[in-house]
Parts: structure tokens; sequence; C-alpha cells
């Protein structure tokens, strides 16, 4: 263990520790299911049996299983309890005691929980995301510790490299290669910018990490700025998610008091510095130059690139965009080592992903498994498959941007390559199953409905273009179009794709050109039959 | 330099509309402005703090806005109106958005927007003529563990059905006395 | 001054150093179309109407932003590139309500032009018709919001020429619309100093001197070609 000024801090938290503890899930997911009136009613129950030295109740992160919240874990004992209400809690405390109670709970031996490779999420569900004190323990800051301390910012550079890491938010990129880009190009101010602009719809692995484990966010952020040179950080987090804004927000507090960041840090030269700044609602903003003039106060406009942001881009300054997920994965690399990292996952896609599970699952919920998964694990053995026990139709990744995967393709393994593969993309961890009564036509309609409302309106081809595709669907849909439009459709989704100027337009055909591919069927089934033509 | 309002009690900048004086929201929105030193890239979060601060963002706030930003009218207008968030209608007593995110897509949300568009008579983003009931949808709560998800004056409700909705509505309207139409 | 050598359309062509593909084109007589750029002001790369096609590269480049490279081997007028930029200009007709028969921009429209260069004889999409107005609250001009591309010239030149910052964009994607201060009537935004370069700029017959009828409203851009050299470079040319 690394010795840091931290470890007073450390050391007192551990001697406090109680032999008991219960975490109540206080993510957004359980949170609306009513697990604050669970924690106060765990809470209560403790100080009603006298047992406050003895039993922890702490609110925690997310534990994974969202569709069966609340949720909360009895430690030593080992029991996750589902379905916690502000009435059954006081059972759990007495089944704590040793009472044999019959609440509801769950298989920990589970897929879903014993196929799961936590990195990212290592401290989701365990740590209360409040406080400092917590992270400290499962050794938060040890990592920029020994970074400011004891190696250079090439050290930190190379280390990300030779992990293989790449990012998380779509392209996959090779994050070390970002790095190193900022790093060397010479400038007096250069900033660290973090794309929590989670916008994919169907997509909740940012927003849980940084509900449940913020600082780990903020610790990959500062090892960012000493290895690229850095000294201001900006979080760019989406609106809708107001839990992780104030999380956020208290969680730079507690680092700034605590001087993990801030001036000097670690008694270094290094400053860093981390402000916040709020999405108003607009998909483009996950866009990196759309992003960045959002930042600056302006409409949320992308612009071409080149120059790409690692040479001009906040202020006409070197600035490092990485999304939430990317910078979660930095402090382990450093504290275990990039070959650790590179020992999990595939040739060319190291380490772990979250995905977010939802649509027509058993175990809807978040899971983090290593790159190389096969598709079908994930929903079949750990999702549990469709609640029905119906046949999976598709699955859906990566959001707007993405394909629908067939089932007969399910047997692909979840690497940046393979799914592009197959006309769909890693994104940034959405996975929606779908099931028969999944009409493909109407979910391409619906995801071309939302790139049409959010095309931002610069250029051309993504403006009218989704326009004009969202018609002929809409037509198709209605039974009312003609060979000839599926015709045209194609032609103008190719053209979208190649001539729009971000990867909003890019992108935005396809859902349409993967559901063509596979599920043409489900698009001629509604043209009208060739005995109603007169030829 | 223009004096920043709230302090030594002197007004907002020049230029802008005058305000009844005792109102103390333009006392916060300064205070923003003045935190991010009236620079005009703190524009959307200034826009944000209006927003908070009186429900929406009326025309003459967006001037005032402008003239202590320092920033052209039609920019502020144009950011204004770019994002989602922000309202430049005042909004109803109670608001319900219906989250048409993919999870809750896949799962019937469109069927609990029909419904409450029916019950209610308005459209997304629209407000009942009494001004009881504002309709909004967004593009993902990040709920998706409990899909369909709702906000109900701000409060996330899961796994929703049109039943439930409509009962909200109903609720709302009992509570408020408001004879549904 | 240094220079690049490239090839555009297998002509052999030398350009300086920091000048676009776009206008080492035009230099060697080279017309790639255009509708958003225009000479003095920034350029977006927003119409996509001047990609072009880069040897070794598969992504498609505005030539207006790419700057020429040595031994660079560009193609302006593929078939892929003419059929993209026929679609382009089909979706234009078909997002707005444009009759040229009644414009008074017909016979000196960049859009009109446009369509004629690119051999459209008909548009494959369904017209949206939008409902559009028309605003001639100002002493002098007017907009024509049926006629408007969107190419956010009237808002550079304003901005960046000018200096007043009148024009902006409201709402978004389809959505988006050209106005004047708080969207409110052009006639009465303070800022306009009724200088009429957003008229000179507008490569359509969105915004026009009032008075004009059908086809009479001529655009003189060198107007803004002498305005901006003659403040960058103290040269009065004309």
């Amino acid at each position: 263990m690394i010795t840091s000024p931290l470890n007073e801090v450390v050391e007192k938290e551990t001697a406090a520790a109680k032999p008991k503890c219960l975490r109540c899930c206080v993510a957004a997911g359980c949170l609306s299911s009513g697990s604050l009136a669970v924690k106060q009613s765990l809470q209560a129950s403790v100080t009603e049996a006298g047992l406050q030295d003895e039993v922890h109740v702490k609110g925690v992160g997310c534990m994974g299983l969202c569709s069966q919240g609340p949720l909360v874990q009895a430690d030593p004992d080992k029991v996750l309890y589902t379905g916690v209400t502000a009435e059954s809690a006081p059972t759990i405390v007495s089944a704590l005691q040793g009472a044999k109670v019959d609440l509801p709970t769950t298989d920990l031996n589970h897929p879903f929980f014993t196929l799961q490779r936590p990195i990212v999420l290592e401290n989701s569900g365990r740590i209360d995301p409040e406080r400092i004190e917590e992270y400290l323990v499962a050794n938060g800051y040890q990592a920029l510790y020994a970074a400011v301390r004891d190696m250079t910012p090439k050290d930190v550079v190379d280390a990300i490299t030779s992990s293989g890491l790449r990012g998380r938010g779509g392209a996959g990129y090779p994050t070390g290669l970002k790095w190193a880009l900022v790093a060397k190009t010479p400038s007096h101010q250069k900033y660290i910018v973090c794309n929590a602009d989670e916008g994919d719809p169907g997509a909740f692995m940012d927003r849980s990490v940084l509900e449940s484990d913020p600082h780990r966010v903020l610790e990959g952020m500062a090892l960012a700025g000493y290895a690229v040179g850095a000294t201001q950080g900006f979080i760019y987090v989406r609106g809708e998610y107001p839990l992780a804004i104030s999380r956020l927000q208290t969680a730079i507090k507690q680092a700034r008091r605590l001087g993990v960041l801030g001036s000097q840090i670690f008694e270094s030269g290094f400053d860093f510095k981390i402000d916040l700044r709020i999405g108003a609602g607009a998909f483009v903003c996950g866009e990196e130059t759309a992003l960045m003039a959002s930042i600056e106060g302006k409409r949320g406009i992308p612009r071409v690139r080149p120059p790409y942001p690692a040479e001009s881009g906040l202020w006409g300054q070197p600035t490092l965009i990485n999304n939430v997920e990317t910078f979660a994965n930095v402090a382990p690399i450093i504290r275990n080592g990039p070959d650790w990292f590179s020992s999990i996952g595939t040739g060319k896609s190291k380490g772990t992903k979250v995905f977010a599970l939802a649509g027509k699952i058993t175990n809807t919920g978040l899971i983090e498994v290593p790159m190389g998964t096969p598709l079908s694990t994930i929903v079949e053995v750990m999702g549990g498959g469709t609640p029905d026990g119906s046949a999976i139709k598709a699955v859906q990744t990566g959001g707007p941007s993405g394909g629908c995967i067939p089932a007969h393709k399910l047997d692909t393994p979840v690497d940046y390559e393979s799914l592009a593969s197959i006309g769909s993309i890693m994104g940034s961890g959405g996975m929606i199953v779908m099931d028969a009564d999944n009409n493909m036509v109407d979910v391409a309609r619906y995801f071309m409905e939302f790139c049409m409302e959010e095309s931002c309106g610069k250029c051309i081809p993504c403006r009218a273009g989704t326009v004009q595709i969202h018609r002929i669907l809409t037509k198709i849909h209605e039974g009312k179009a003609g060979q000839e439009d599926i015709e045209t459709l194609e032609q103008l989704c190719e053209m979208v794709k190649s001539a729009s100027l971000c990867g909003l337009g890019q992108s935005a055909p396809n859902p349409v050109l993967s559901t063509l591919r596979y599920f043409r069927e489900d698009y001629t089934a509604l043209l009208p039959k060739a005995s109603e033509v007169t030829v | 330099m223009s004096v920043p309002a709230g302090v030594n009690g002197a007004g907002p900048p020049t230029g802008a509309k005058p305000h009844p004086s005792g109102d103390n929201r333009f006392k916060i929105l300064e205070a923003t402005m003045k935190k991010h030193q009236h620079q005009p890239d703190a524009l959307i979060e200034v826009l944000h703090t209006a927003q908070e601060l009186f429900g929406y963002l009326e025309n003459d706030l967006l001037l005032h806005i402008a003239h202590s930003l320092k920033l052209p009218l039609s920019r502020v207008y144009g950011v204004a109106t770019f994002y989602h968030f922000f309202s430049l209608k005042p909004k109803g007593k109670h608001t319900c958005v219906i989250c048409m995110g993919t999870a809750c897509y896949v799962k019937g949300a469109a069927n609990l927007l029909a419904a409450i568009e029916q019950e209610t008579g308005i459209h997304s983003g629209e407000t009942t003529p009494d001004g009881a009931i504002s309709l909004l949808t967004a593009r993902c709560l990040g709920a998706c563990g409990i899909a369909p998800a709702n906000v109900y004056d701000g409060s996330v409700a899961g796994n929703q059905s049109t039943d439930d909705v409509l009962n909200r509505v109903k609720e709302w309207r009992n509570n408020d006395n408001i004879a549904t139409k | 001054m240094a220079v690049k050598t490239l090839t555009i359309d297998g002509t052999l062509v030398t350009a300086q150093a920091e000048s676009t593909v776009f206008d080492a084109a035009h230099e060697a007589g080279i017309f790639i179309p255009s509708l958003c750029r225009l000479e003095g002001v920034t350029t977006t790369g927003s119409c996509r109407l001047c990609l072009v096609e880069i040897e070794g590269s598969n992504r498609l480049m505005p030539s207006c932003i790419l700057k020429v490279d040595e031994g660079m081997q560009v193609r302006t007028d593929t078939p892929r590139l003419r059929e993209y930029r026929k679609m382009i200009v089909e979706l234009l007709f078909a997002e707005r309500n444009h009759t040229c028969a009644v414009c008074v921009a017909n016979h000196n429209c960049e859009l009109q032009d446009l369509a004629k260069s690119v051999g459209i004889d008909h548009v494959r999409y369904e017209y949206t018709f939008p409902k559009a107005e028309v605003d001639i609250t100002h002493e002098r001009f007017g907009v024509d919001h049926n006629r408007c591309v969107l190419c956010t010239r009237c808002v550079r030149v304003c901005d960046e020429v000018e200096g007043a910052h009148t024009w902006d964009i409201s709402g978004r994607g389809t959505n988006s619309r050209v106005i004047t201060d708080m969207n409110q009537p052009w006639g009465d935004a303070q800022s306009c100093t009724s200088c009429g370069k957003c008229v000179q700029a507008c490569p359509t017959g969105a915004l026009f001197k009032q008075g004009s009828t059908v086809a009479e409203m001529q655009k003189d851009r060198t107007q803004l070609e002498f305005i901006v050299t003659a403040r960058e470079k103290k040269q009065w040319i004309g």
C-alpha cells in the first residue's frame, strides 16, 4: 500500500467501521422506487433495536439490478433483499440479529452477478458516494498520489497507451494516442473535458457511475490533467441528471477540502481544478465540437474537424475530451498497472465495458463484463432473456447511432470491431432487447424521429435528409409505400451517412440500414401485396 | 464596467429593463452572473439560473441577461431556443414528463403519451388552457431499469401504466378542485 | 511563399500552402458548387455541396475548409458526388416553399443556378410545405422565410463584417429560422444598421430589397468583397 497524507483519514475511517452493514441503494432507479424512505426506516429500526454501534446503515450507489429495487444488501451475511419497502425494512434488521425471515431476496450466485468483472463499477453499490472517506478506504486517490509523486507525465501517458484503453463513448479511439497528442501540443493553457452528456436514449451507465462513485471520475480527470499538462477540467453533465449533478458538486467540494483537487496537489507542483457545466437538453452536444461550443455558452453546433480538439478545442486551446467511463478506467490502470488491464478483454478491445440492459429483458439493470463476452451471454444468461420467455428478436446497441442485431448474430462477442462488422457500434453501452411485438420499421422510425428532432440544423443532409427519411419510414409503416420508396430510402441513407458534417448525421441512418439488412421482411410485409398491385 | 446589482443596493447593469427593486430573484441572478464575472461564456449557466428563479424565460428577462453579459440579442434568443431545457412560455401548475427513451418506448411509452394527450386535449410541449398541466416528453431519463418511467412534478415514477398516468392527472385535478373539462 | 502541388480531377495544380482545395480548384478553373461559402466571411462547411473525394481516404471532405497538401489527389466531380449534390439540392427544394416563377431573385438566384448545374428536373422527395412567414416591417428590406436555405451568410456577414450581429438562428433542426434581435419584426430590430450587407450576401430571394418585383432583385456580392478587402488590407479594389 502506498503511504500518503490521506492515510490518516483512511485509518480513522477503518477504525470507525462497524461489524455489520446495511447498504441501501440510493441511485436514481431505486430512489424513484422509494429507497430513501427505506433507508430512513432501516436507520430508525437499528436505533430502536439499540444496534447503532454494531450496524452501519448507509446509502450506496447502484447495485445493478435496477428492475428489482429498492435493493438492500446485508453484510456480512451477503444477502441482497429486493423490492424492499419502508414497512419491510424493520424485518431486515431483525434478520441481521439472526431471526428467520421471509423476504424476497435475489441469488447472488446468479450469472448476472458472477459473470461480471467490475473495474469501473468496483465501488458501485459498496461505498457511500457522498463521502470521500469511503472512496479513500477503497484505495481512492492513490493512483493520483503515485502519479504526481513518482511518475512523470509521460509515464502516465505511456501507461494509458500500453494498457490498450479505448474511448468508451462510441468510436473507440485509442485513449493513449489522444492523450499523447494533447500532451505534445504546446500551449500555456490546456483543458480536460469529461463528456457526461449521456444522450443515447436507453443508456444509463454514466449516470450510474456519477451517482455511485463520482470521485473515480474526478481522479481520472486529474490524472489526465497531470499527464497532458492541463490545470482546468470541465464536466459537461446532462441537465436531466439532477442527482448526478448534486453528487458531483459534493464530490468536488470534498476533493478540494482534502487537497486532492486545487493547488499543489500532494505538495507537488501540479494544480488542477474541476468545474461543472450543466447541459440544457441537446443530444448533439455529445459530439465533442458541439459540446465545446456549449461550454462556451453558444448554440451546440458542431464544426468541421480537423482541427481536432487535441489541437484546437475550448477557446482554441488544446483540449482532451473523454467520456465518463473512459475516465473511470484511468485510476485503476495507474493503480494496478497497464499489464493488468490489458490482460482483460480481447486482442484489440481491452478491459471491460459497462452495459445498461433494458427493454424486454428479465434482469434490467447495469452490468460490467470483459470485452469479448458474447452478446448471448449478456442478454440470455445474465439478463435472463425476455420476461415472458418468448424469443428475442433483436438487440439494439449504440442507441440512435447504432444498429439492431438479429437473434442469429447473438454469438457475436462485444468488442469494437465485431460489433462494427455486423452493422452496429459499441456506442456508449445501451443494450435494448426487443421481441416479436416490436416491429423493426417502427423501431427505425422511432430512432429517425429522434435524430430529426435532435439535428442541430447546420448541415443540409442531416437537417433535411432525416426529415425525408422519417417521412418515408412513416409511409412504409402506414402501408402506403411502394418498392421504389425503399430504394429512395436506401439512397438517402447512404447520402446522409457520407455527406453529413458530424457524427449525429453520419450515424443517423444506421438503425434504418441495419434493420433493412436483417429485418427486410418487416419492411416488405408492409408494402402493398403483389396481388393488390396492377402489374 | 457596469456596477453589478446586489452590491451596495445598486440596480442591474444599465440598459436592462427596470424591475421591481424588491424582487430578490434579480439579486440572485446578478450574483450568478457576478460569479462568472459577466463572461459571455456563462450564458447557458445564467439561463439555467434564470429559469430556476422565474420558471421560464420571458422576453424581458432574456433582454436583461443579454445586456448584462453584453451579448447580441439574437444570440441570446438563439441559444435559449436551441436547448430543450429552456422554456420561453410559462409552465402549468403541474408538469408531467413522459420519458420517450428507447427502453420506455419499447415498453409502450407511446401509449402513455397518447392516453394523457387524449385526457388533457394537449400535445407534448403544451399547457392546458387553464394553466393547470404542462405535458412534456423527455429523451431519456436514464431510469431505463424501471421503464416506462414518467416524472410528475419533478419526481420520477417507474413501471407506469396508462391507468397510473390518468389517475395522476385526476388526482391533480381533484386536489386543485379544477373541474374536468 | 511556400507552394504545394496537388492533382485536382487529373490536372496538376499549384497552390499557396495555406490555400483551401476550393480556392485552388477555382483558380485552376475547376468549378466546385457551394451555397454557404462567401468570400470575406468565415467558412462553415455546412451546405456539403463542395464535398470532394480524396485519394486514400473514404471520408468526403468540404473543399472550402480542407487545406491543400503536397501530392494530394482530389476528385471533385465523380458520379457519387454528382448524385449527392443533386440530392442535397432536391432536399432544399422540398424543405421550404421555393417558387422561382414568382420570386424576386428569379434568374439571379444561386439555388436556381445550382439546380440547373446539377441537373434537377424534378424533386424525388415529398414537399413539406412548412408555414413560413414574410416580414416586410423593415423600411427598405424584407425577409421571406419560404426561400431561406439556412446558409447563415446573413448571420456571418452581419456579425463579422458589419459588427451588428442583428441576425442569428433560432430553434434547431428543420425548425431553425433566421431571426433579427429577439425574434422580433425586422423593422423593430434596433441593432440593425440597415446596411443591406445581408441582402447582398443572401444566395436566394429570402432577403430582398423592397420594391423589387419578380426577377428584379440583383445581388451584388462584389460589394462585400470590396468592404472586406478595404477593412482588412486597406486596399480599395474595384
